[in-house]
């Protein structure tokens, strides 16, 4: 009889421990991001680090938002990342319904095409792109990183619609033929319905690459009239050395909107990104 | 005696033959002009660029040089440095991104309610931004008020705090650290989902026939996650390979060239010396590299493969 509850215990120590050890080193660097964040600047740098503020504060986010130009930064970073997935989305659809629906010749090589980009450095590409740009006279203005953006974010979700399309039985498509559905007609009421989980992870992962990216939009920017949030970040970076406070403060700020995005869809975002590594 | 279906097919053929061709293009043809106006034109650009001389601010100095940059890069002691630097990277950041990925997969593979949401937080680092990546790990490194070296001391492991990334022998594996941080909770939701596709019954069996948890892991479980680890680690050695945010932000290839690798040093000539020709000689020289690995990467699955068999 006495015996029962301390196994218990065990299995739940052997379950809880591993698992709250795991949480703890994922999460950590972001509770203390926040708890920097909330620090009034003279707990900040104490001789021994303080865990929790005793006079928690938000003067580093007021600070932030009116003496720094961060929210130019966050308005530029929504504009590409919006307009990045508009036109990535659109485009990277109309390619995987190609490939997912149609039969034609070099399809699989084109797939595999389309794939291989994503094995180029950016290193390799930003030298040439940034000559191209300037050359278009784009530099340093939004169309230049939305550009940019869409075309590295299509492959990929191109691969992740057609995983999502191919999981749609054709015999929907046929029925919907045989009921007098166009082409369009079939794939606005049939297609996509059925596959917009999908479409919102494919959408999610765009909008996720574009806010982060950072070395096209720190090569193709000059200032504030381009510049997104993570250059805006690193140029407080070196600006704001001391002010760890407004620093994490961004930090948080830019982490928000793509925790929540994130979690809002992230099944159907680890059903996409993880289709190709258990098939193969 | 026709059948229907023979027929539909052969009116399907007749009515294609050039038109067969028309709706793929036309809905191609979007993706095509991106990729081909901004990765393919590029490449072939970076090619002509490895050519030439091209200094940004003296346009009038541009002149086709031949072999001058890759003859350069032989005698470039830096380029020596960055390649050492690119191996250590790779090497440290995906060994230990996989071996924290399969503890995670295991981890996270038990049943315990809120399943679901803890793995998508395991998921978060992976989307995080990595400029806020370099911002939280800067500060917890911080020679001064680190968290890191905070705890170091008080456990007693370290008697000083130590400026992480302002020493040559500890900026490179700061930087490795931060970027294991980021990368391990991706190899765990890969090696996750190749987890969960193995049957039950492989598990029930070996245990029922008596082999221990480690030899059920030795002997059904690693076997079967086999393709899934090395089909991920190696996309995940191009990626990080490729990768350089990170250190250009932590340390921007410093102190000195102690954390400089490769595409780094492809972009600071670029930029700093403002010279395009040589920077895209070495990016180039980075891609053929990297191809080299790969292929030798490949061989060595085909020959352990056919060991195996």
């Amino acid at each position: 009889m006495s015996r029962r509850p301390l196994r218990r215990l065990f299995v739940a120590v052997k379950l809880w421990l591993p698992l709250g050890a795991w949480l703890t080193f994922v999460l950590a660097p972001y509770a203390w991001m926040f708890i920097t964040s909330i620090k009034p600047p003279e707990e900040l740098y104490t001789k021994s680090v303080r865990y929790w503020p005793s006079q928690p504060t938000l003067e580093g986010y007021r600070l932030l938002v009116e003496t720094t130009p961060f929210l130019t930064y966050m308005r530029n970073s929504g504009i590409v990342a919006t307009s990045t997935c508009i036109i990535a989305l659109a485009v990277a659809m109309a390619a995987a319904y190609c490939f997912s629906r149609l039969s034609f010749r070099g399809k699989g090589v084109l797939l595999f095409g389309f794939l291989i980009t994503q094995l180029f450095p950016s290193v390799l590409l930003v030298l040439p792109l940034f000559l191209i740009m300037r050359s278009l006279g784009i530099l340093n203005t939004p169309p230049a990183l939305i550009l940019a953006h869409s075309t590295f974010a299509v492959p990929f979700s191109t691969w992740m619609l057609t995983g999502f399309f191919n999981a749609i039985p054709r015999e929907l498509d046929e029925a919907a033929t045989i009921d007098g559905c166009s082409r369009l007609q079939t794939f606005r009421y049939v297609l996509l319905p059925l596959s917009a989980p999908g479409v919102a992870a494919a959408l999610t992962y765009i909008f996720i690459y574009s806010w982060n990216e950072f070395i096209y939009a720190l090569t193709f920017t000059a200032d504030l009239r381009a510049r997104t949030l993570p250059v805006g970040l690193q140029t407080f970076m070196g600006e704001f050395i001391i002010r760890w406070d407004l620093l994490t403060a961004g930090g948080v700020i830019t982490a928000l909107p793509i925790v929540f995005f994130f979690m809002l869809v992230q099944r159907q975002l680890i059903a996409g990104l993880t289709a190709g590594a258990v098939k193969g | 005696m026709r059948s229907p279906r023979r027929y539909s097919a052969k009116a399907s053929r007749g009515n294609g033959r050039g038109r067969r061709w028309l709706l793929p293009l036309f809905l191609l043809s979007p993706a095509l002009v991106l990729l081909l106006g901004i990765v393919a034109y590029p490449i072939a650009r970076a090619i002509w660029l490895s050519f030439h001389r091209l200094e940004i601010l003296r346009p009038d100095l541009s002149q086709y040089v031949g072999l001058d940059n890759y003859r350069a890069l032989l005698q470039d002691s830096v380029m020596r440095i960055a390649l050492q630097n690119s191996a250590v990277w790779v090497a440290g950041v995906v060994l230990f991104q996989l071996l924290g990925g399969l503890v995670g997969a295991l981890i996270l593979n038990q049943r315990f309610p809120g399943r679901a949401v803890v793995r998508g937080l395991a998921l978060i680092p992976w989307a995080t931004p990595s400029v806020l990546v370099a911002l939280m790990w800067t500060w917890m490194l911080d020679g001064n008020y680190g968290l890191i070296n905070d705890l170091l001391v008080k456990v007693g492991i370290l008697s000083r705090f130590q400026p992480w990334l302002a020493q040559p022998w500890s900026a490179l594996p700061a930087v490795i650290l931060a970027d294991v941080w980021q990368g391990i909770p991706f190899f765990a939701v890969m090696l996750l989902a190749a987890l969960q596709a193995i049957p039950e019954d492989l598990f029930e069996a070996a245990r029922i026939d008596g082999a221990s948890p480690w030899r059920v892991f030795r002997h059904v479980t690693l076997p079967l996650l086999l393709p899934t680890i090395l089909i991920t680690t190696m996309l995940r050695m191009i990626w990080t390979a490729n990768y350089m945010d990170l250190i250009m932000i932590m340390t921007g290839g410093g102190p000195g060239y102690s954390s400089l690798t490769i595409p780094l040093h492809a972009y600071y000539t670029a930029y700093k010396r403002l010279d395009f020709g040589y920077g895209s000689t070495i990016a180039i020289v980075q891609v053929a590299i990297l191809a080299g690995a790969i292929v030798f990467y490949l061989r060595q699955l085909r020959r352990n493969e056919v060991m195996v068999q």
